[in-house]
C-alpha cells in the first residue's frame, strides 16, 4: 500500500508539470492582456507595467524563471491586486472556501448517501420514489438558481437566515452550505442507489442473505463497501471541482472564497493567479483523486490485494 | 400476448442476445417506458417546431413586454414581448442536441478510456489516469476561449468542448468499476476459457458496468445542457435571439420575483427531461442487469 | 451506522448554528454608532492612488486621502481640500496653492507643498505605469516627462514655493484643471512611508497595508479583509474633523448586484453600488422609495467601424442610427431609468447642449439604406455586433437586432465575447459594430470629443477628419471665452455626427438604493460621494416591501 502511495505521489510530479507548462502557454496565447481596460493604455505605461511584470522578456526566460519561483514556493505577485502576491490571495480564500466545501461535501455525502442507501434497499415504491424524486429536482436546480431561491425564502420571506456573508452573523453558514451541497447530494444519491443494486444482486449478497444474516447487517457489512464504490469514483473529482464550482455560491452568498479569485483570475487574464490557483488546484485534484482510489481499494479487498503487490 | 411469447420463443432459441434480452425486459417497465414516450415526444416536437410553434421566434412587442400566461400566448411572453412558449420549443432543440450528442461524445471517450484503463492496468492504467487528471486541473474557462479564437464559434465546437470535459469523470468511474469487476469469478473463467481481452472487456465487463454508467449519464444530460448556458456566457454557444432550455432558465432566475413564469415553465421543461431519462435509465439498468433479479 | 449519522448530523447542526442569536441589523447598529454600511461594487485592486484605475478603488481612497481640492456633492464646484485657497494667474496658466495650516497626515506629519510635488513626479514616472497619469498632462512638461521624452522630473510644472505654497504651470489655460485636483491620480502620498516598504515606484510593496498606511483623508484605514469588508475610521489628525459626522464607514466588495440588493432590504446595507434593472419598477412603486436614481456623466453607445463594408458607406451608418427607436429602448427594455441620446456628449455639461441633428425615423432609414444599394434589405451582406456578455448589454442588442429588422429588413447577427476577448477586438477594430461605453473623467465635453481625434487611441471606429481634429486640437483650446470654446465643440460634434461613426444610444443614468436614515448624500452627475457631508439619523427601521 505504501509503496502505492509513494509511486502516486512520484507520478503527481509529471502532472503537476505538465499542468503548468500547458497552462503558462495557455494563457499567453489567449486574447486580452492583464493591462487591457476600456480606455486605451499608453504605450510607454503599458511597457513599464510590462517589465515591472517581467513580461519584457522572451517567453522562454519567464517560464523557466517562473518555474524556478516555483521551486521556492513563491507563485509571483498578483496583476489584478498590485501589492498582494498570489500565495497571500489563496492564503486569504481559502479557509473560507475549504470551510465551505467541507460541510457541502458532507451535507452531499449524509443526504445523498442516505437517500440512495434508503432508495435502493426497496426499488421501485415509495421509499425509493420520494428520494430520488427530491434529489432529481437537485440537479435539475442549478446552484444559481438553488441559492437565490433559498435566499428568498429562508433570508427574505421568512427571516429565518442572513442572505449573505461568512461568519459574520450566526447562521449564514448554513445556505450557502445547503446550496453547495446539494448538487452534489443528488448525484450522490442516484451514484449509490445505482451501486447499491448492482451490488445487492452480486453472489456474495446472496451468500450472506442465505447464511441468515438481518438485511441491515448485509447492508452495512457488506453491500456498503461494493455499493459505495461509484460515489467514492466520483467524489475525488467532485472535492476538487468544489472549488472551481464554489464560485457561483460564494458570489451569491459575497463569500471571500478561492472560487472567485479562481474564475476572476481567467477573467482578467491575471497570468500569475492564473497559474497559482491551476497548481493549487492540480495538487488538491491529485491528491483528491489518490485518496478516491485508496478508498476505493479499501472498499474492495481485491483491490487491495493487487495494490500490495504493486 | 401470444405474439410477444413467441417472439421470446424465437429469440431464445436464436440464442438470445444481451440487447434483445433487454429490450423483452425493458417493455415490462411501465415507468421505462413513460420515460422513453415523453422523450420521444420531445424529441418529435423539437423536429416539428418550425411548423407548429405559435410565434416567430424573435418575433417582440416591446410595449406588451413581460406578460403573465394568457389565451393569446399561453405560457406568458418574455420581457421582449417574444412567446415563451416558442421560446421554450426553439431552445429544445437546441438542448435536446446538444444534451445527447454532447454526452454521446462524453460516453464513448470516457467508457473506452476507462475500461481500457481499468483492465490493462499497470504502467497504461497510471498513464491514462494521469493525462485525465492533467484535464481535470487545466483551466476550463481559458481553454474554451482558446478554442474559440481558433475555430471560431460553431455547434460543433460546443458538443466537443462539452464532451471534453464530461468524459473525465465518466472515465474514472468506468475504470472503478472495470477493476472491481476484473477480480471477479465470471472474468476469471472468461480469461481461462481463453477469450481475447477486447471480448472479455465488450461482452462481460461494460455490460456489467453499465448500471453507475447509465445513471451517470443520465445524470450528464441535463448538466450539460446547463453548462452550455455557461459556455453561451463565454461566446461559444447559441447567440440571440436563438435560445436554449439552459439560457431560458439562467434569464429566468434573474427575474424569478418579478416574472417568474419565465423560470417556471423552462424549468419544468428541463425537471420533466430528467425524470424521463432517470426513468429510462433506471429501467435501462434493471433490463440489462443480467444477473439481476429483474426488481 | 446509526451513530455515525447522528454524531455527524448533530456536530453539523452545531456548526451551522455556532451560537444563534438573533443580531441587531448593521443598519440599526451603524445608525447607533454612526457607522454607514457601503455597497462597494467589487474588491478595489488595491490602495495606492496611483496604481489603481476603478470606481470602487475611487470610494475608498477619497475616504482615505484628500487632494487639493474636494468636490461639493451638490454643486460639483471645488472646495477646499489639501489647499486652503488658490489663486490664478492673469493668464490663467498658473496656479497657486496654498495649503491648509493645520493640514496632517494620520501619523501627526504636516501636510506640506513638498509632498504633491513629490507625489506628482511619482504619479508621471513612466516607472510606475500609472494609468490615469495622463490626467496630469495639462501641467507643463508632464506628458513629455511621463513618456520619457525629458528625464529630469524638475522640469515638470509643479513647485514647492515654501512649505506651504505650492505653484502649478499649465501648458495652457485648462477650464476643468481643478476638477482633477480631486482626482486620485493627484493626490498626495506619504513619502516617508512609501520610501520605507520599497523604492518610490514599485507597485509590489506592503505601504498600503492596515498599520503601514498613512494618509491625509477624513478617515484611516482599520481594517481590510481581502473579498469581504474595508472598514475606514475617523483620522483624528483631519484639518477638518470637526466637520465629519461619520465615525466610520465599512465598505463591502458587493460584486453580484442581486445579492446586493437583498442585503439592503434586509438592512445589511446603507447604501447599494448598483440596482438590478428589474428590480426598478417594484421600488419606483414604493412610498418612501429607497431608489435614487440621476443622469450620469456618461454615453451608451456602438462603434461602427468606418473601414469595413458595408459601414463604410455612411448612409448605412445613418440608416442604423436611424431605424433605432430609443424612446421605445429606454422606456421599456431599461425602465426609464436612461434618457435617449443622439450624440457622444451627455446633454447639460456645464450647460453645454450636443446637437442633435436625427430622431427615429424608419422612412428616412429605408430611403439612405436604398440610395446605398439595399432597397428593402435586398443583397444585405449581413452585419455582425459584438459586446461583452452581460445581462443589459444582450437586452439592448437584442432590441435593436428586431428594430433592424423591422425597419430596414436585414439581419445583424449577435455575438457575446468575454470581457478580455471583447476589449481585444476592440482595440484592434476587429469588429463591424461593437457596444461600447464611455464615462467622463471630469464634467467637459472635451472629455468625449476628444475621443475621435485622428488615431487617437479610444476612437476604435477609423474615423478621421482634419477639420474635426484642428477644431479640437488646435482653436477649442485657444478659445476666448467658455462660450466660444462650447461653440467650437458644438461645431465639431455636428461634423462627428454628420459623419456616425458612432450610434449614440442612450446616456446613463446613476442608480443607487439609499436607506432612508443616510443624509447628505445627493444623487450628482458624476456619481460623486463626498464622505464629508453623509451622517446618518436614527430613524425607525422598515420594511422595503416589493409588490
Amino acid at each position: 500500500m505504501w509503496r502505492f502511495i509513494a509511486g502516486r505521489l512520484l507520478q503527481a510530479i509529471p502532472v503537476i508539470l505538465a499542468v503548468i507548462t500547458v497552462t503558462f502557454f495557455l494563457v499567453r496565447v489567449a486574447p486580452g492582456g492583464p493591462f487591457d481596460s476600456e480606455k486605451a493604455v499608453i504605450p510607454e505605461v503599458k511597457a513599464a507595467l510590462e517589465a515591472q511584470y517581467r513580461l519584457d522578456l522572451p517567453l522562454g526566460q519567464q517560464y523557466f524563471a517562473y518555474l524556478q519561483d516555483l521551486a521556492r514556493g513563491e507563485l509571483g505577485p498578483s496583476f489584478k491586486y498590485p501589492g498582494r502576491s498570489v500565495n497571500e490571495l489563496i492564503a486569504a480564500g481559502l479557509p473560507a472556501t475549504a470551510e465551505l466545501g467541507a460541510y457541502a461535501l458532507l451535507v452531499a455525502v449524509v443526504l445523498g448517501g442516505l437517500a440512495g442507501v434508503v432508495a435502493s434497499l426497496k426499488p421501485n415504491s415509495a421509499q425509493d420514489y420520494i428520494p430520488m424524486s427530491v434529489a432529481m429536482i437537485g440537479i435539475c436546480m442549478p446552484t444559481f438558481l438553488l441559492g437565490p431561491l433559498l435566499v428568498l425564502l429562508f433570508g427574505i420571506h421568512l427571516e429565518w437566515l442572513p442572505v449573505a456573508g461568512w461568519g459574520d452573523i450566526p447562521g449564514d453558514k448554513i445556505l450557502p452550505s445547503l446550496t453547495l451541497g446539494a448538487a452534489y447530494a443528488a448525484y450522490i444519491a442516484r451514484l449509490s442507489r445505482a451501486g447499491m443494486l448492482e451490488v445487492m444482486s452480486q453472489d456474495y449478497i446472496r451468500t450472506a442473505r442465505a447464511k441468515g444474516l438481518p438485511e441491515w447487517q448485509v447492508v452495512t457489512r457488506h453491500a456498503l463497501r461494493g455499493g459505495l464504490i461509484p460515489v467514492v469514483a466520483f467524489l475525488g473529482p467532485a472535492f476538487a471541482g468544489l472549488l472551481a464550482g464554489s464560485f457561483v455560491v460564494e458570489t451569491i452568498f459575497q463569500i471571500p472564497g478561492l472560487g472567485r479569485f479562481y474564475v476572476q483570475a481567467a477573467f482578467n487574464r491575471d497570468y500569475t493567479m492564473i497559474l497559482g490557483t491551476t497548481v493549487f488546484l492540480s495538487t488538491l485534484i491529485v491528491l483528491f483523486n489518490l485518496l478516491s482510489d485508496i478508498l476505493a481499494a479499501w472498499l474492495n479487498p481485491r483491490l487491495r490485494a493487487q495494490y500490495g503487490e504493486a | 400476448m401470444t405474439s410477444a411469447n413467441l417472439t421470446d420463443v424465437v429469440q431464445a432459441e436464436q440464442g438470445t442476445s444481451l440487447w434483445k434480452d433487454a429490450w423483452r425486459r425493458l417493455r415490462k417497465n411501465r415507468l421505462a417506458l413513460f420515460g422513453l414516450a415523453v422523450l420521444s415526444v420531445f424529441i418529435v416536437v423539437a423536429l416539428l417546431t418550425p411548423w407548429i410553434a405559435p410565434y416567430a421566434y424573435d418575433a417582440q412587442n416591446l410595449d406588451l413586454g413581460a406578460s403573465p400566461p394568457s389565451a393569446a400566448h399561453w405560457l406568458g411572453t418574455d420581457i421582449f414581448g417574444r412567446d415563451l412558449l416558442t421560446q421554450i420549443l426553439y431552445g429544445g432543440r437546441i438542448s435536446l442536441a446538444v444534451g445527447f450528442v454532447a454526452t454521446a461524445v462524453a460516453l464513448v471517450i470516457g467508457v473506452t478510456w476507462g475500461a481500457v484503463a481499468g483492465y490493462v492496468g499497470g504502467r497504461v492504467d497510471a498513464v491514462m489516469m494521469r493525462l485525465v487528471d492533467i484535464l481535470y486541473a487545466l483551466p476550463f474557462m481559458i481553454f474554451i476561449v482558446l478554442l474559440m479564437v481558433v475555430f471560431g464559434r460553431n455547434l460543433l465546437l460546443l458538443f466537443l468542448a462539452i464532451g471534453a470535459v464530461e468524459w473525465l469523470t465518466m472515465a474514472r468511474i468506468m475504470r472503478g468499476q472495470v477493476q472491481s469487476l476484473r477480480q471477479q469469478e465470471f472474468v476469471e473463467a472468461a480469461v481461462s476459457l481463453g477469450l481475447s481481452p477486447a471480448t472479455i472487456v465488450r461482452r462481460h465487463l461494460v455490460p456489467n458496468a453499465l448500471g453507475p454508467i447509465i445513471v451517470y449519464t443520465t445524470l450528464t444530460i441535463p448538466s450539460v445542457m446547463l453548462l452550455e448556458a455557461f459556455l453561451s456566457f463565454l461566446g461559444l454557444g447559441v447567440q440571440p435571439p436563438a435560445t436554449s432550455w439552459g439560457l431560458l432558465i439562467s434569464y429566468g432566475a434573474e427575474t424569478m420575483e418579478e416574472y417568474p413564469w419565465l423560470l417556471i415553465f423552462p424549468g419544468a421543461a428541463l425537471t420533466l427531461t430528467l425524470f424521463a431519462l432517470n426513468f429510462l435509465g433506471d429501467g435501462l439498468r434493471d433490463a440489462l442487469d443480467v444477473r439481476g433479479s429483474g426488481d | 451506522m446509526h451513530r455515525i449519522v447522528r454524531v455527524v448530523s448533530l456536530a453539523l447542526v452545531a456548526a451551522f448554528l455556532g451560537g444563534c442569536s438573533a443580531g441587531e441589523s448593521n443598519v440599526a447598529q451603524g445608525n447607533r454608532e454612526g457607522i454607514l454600511h457601503f455597497g462597494n461594487g467589487s474588491e478595489p485592486q488595491g490602495l495606492d492612488p496611483h496604481v489603481v484605475t476603478g470606481v470602487p478603488e475611487s470610494k475608498i481612497i477619497d475616504a482615505l486621502f484628500e487632494g487639493l481640492t474636494r468636490k461639493n456633492p451638490w454643486t460639483l464646484e471645488p472646495e477646499p481640500g489639501a489647499a486652503a485657497s488658490w489663486e490664478f494667474s492673469e493668464d490663467r496658466r498658473v496656479i497657486t496653492f496654498h495649503m491648509q495650516p493645520e493640514g496632517r497626515w494620520s501619523n501627526g506629519d504636516p501636510v506640506t507643498a513638498h509632498d504633491f510635488v513629490w507625489s506628482w513626479r511619482r504619479a508621471l514616472d513612466p516607472a510606475m505605469g500609472n494609468l490615469y497619469a495622463y490626467m496630469l498632462y495639462p501641467v507643463e512638461n508632464a506628458e513629455a516627462y511621463a513618456t520619457g521624452k525629458i528625464d529630469d522630473p524638475a522640469l515638470v510644472g509643479v513647485r514647492a514655493l515654501d512649505d506651504m505654497t505650492l505653484e502649478v504651470t499649465l501648458n495652457a489655460p485648462t477650464p476643468y484643471f481643478l476638477q482633477l485636483m480631486d482626482h486620485y491620480s493627484s493626490y498626495a502620498v506619504h513619502r516617508e512611508t512609501i520610501e520605507r516598504f520599497g523604492k518610490a515606484t514599485d507597485r509590489f510593496t506592503r505601504w498600503t497595508r492596515v498599520g503601514n498606511i498613512v494618509t491625509n483623508g477624513p478617515f484611516q484605514l482599520q481594517n481590510w479583509q481581502l473579498n469581504r469588508r474595508i472598514v475606514v475610521e475617523r483620522n483624528p489628525h483631519y484639518w477638518d474633523n470637526d466637520a465629519v459626522r461619520l465615525n466610520g464607514i465599512v465598505f463591502y466588495p458587493t460584486e453580484n448586484i442581486v445579492s446586493e440588493e437583498r442585503m439592503f432590504r434586509v438592512h445589511q446595507l446603507h447604501y447599494t453600488n448598483d440596482v438590478p434593472l428589474n428590480k426598478i419598477p417594484a421600488y419606483r412603486k414604493m412610498a418612501d422609495t429607497p431608489f435614487v436614481e440621476a443622469p450620469y456623466l456618461g454615453t451608451y453607445f456602438y462603434l461602427l467601424n468606418t473601414e469595413r463594408p458595408p459601414l463604410d458607406d455612411v448612409r448605412v451608418r445613418k440608416a442604423l442610427s436611424l431605424a433605432v427607436d430609443r424612446e421605445a429602448l429606454t422606456r421599456n427594455v431599461l425602465y426609464g431609468s436612461n434618457n435617449p441620446a443622439y450624440a457622444i456628449t451627455p446633454p447639460g455639461t456645464l450647460g453645454y447642449q450636443p446637437p442633435q441633428l436625427f430622431a427615429f425615423d424608419p422612412e428616412e432609414a429605408r430611403r439612405l439604406l436604398a440610395e446605398a444599394g439595399y432597397p428593402g434589405g435586398d443583397g444585405w451582406p449581413g452585419l455582425e455586433l459584438i459586446y461583452n456578455t452581460s445581462e443589459s448589454h444582450r437586452k439592448i442588442a437584442v432590441a435593436l437586432q428586431q428594430m433592424w429588422k423591422d425597419a430596414l429588413n436585414i439581419t445583424v447577427t449577435l455575438s457575446n465575447q468575454e470581457w478580455k476577448v471583447y476589449l481585444d477586438s476592440v482595440s484592434q477594430m476587429n469588429f463591424q459594430v461593437a457596444r461600447r461605453g464611455w464615462i467622463g473623467d471630469y464634467v467637459d465635453p472635451n472629455n468625449f470629443l476628444d475621443l475621435y481625434i485622428t488615431d487617437g487611441g479610444n476612437n476604435n471606429t477609423g474615423f478621421s477628419d482634419p477639420v474635426y481634429d484642428e477644431l479640437i486640437l488646435q482653436r477649442a483650446p485657444r478659445a476666448a471665452t467658455q462660450e466660444a470654446r462650447f461653440a467650437l465643440f458644438h461645431e465639431a460634434e455636428t461634423r462627428l455626427m454628420e459623419q456616425m461613426p458612432i450610434l449614440p444610444i442612450y446616456t446613463y443614468a446613476s442608480k443607487h438604493l439609499v436607506h432612508p436614515s443616510v443624509k447628505g448624500l445627493p444623487p450628482n452627475l458624476m456619481d460623486f460621494v463626498n464622505v464629508k457631508y453623509i451622517h446618518l439619523e436614527d430613524v425607525p427601521l422598515t420594511e422595503f416591501e416589493l409588490e
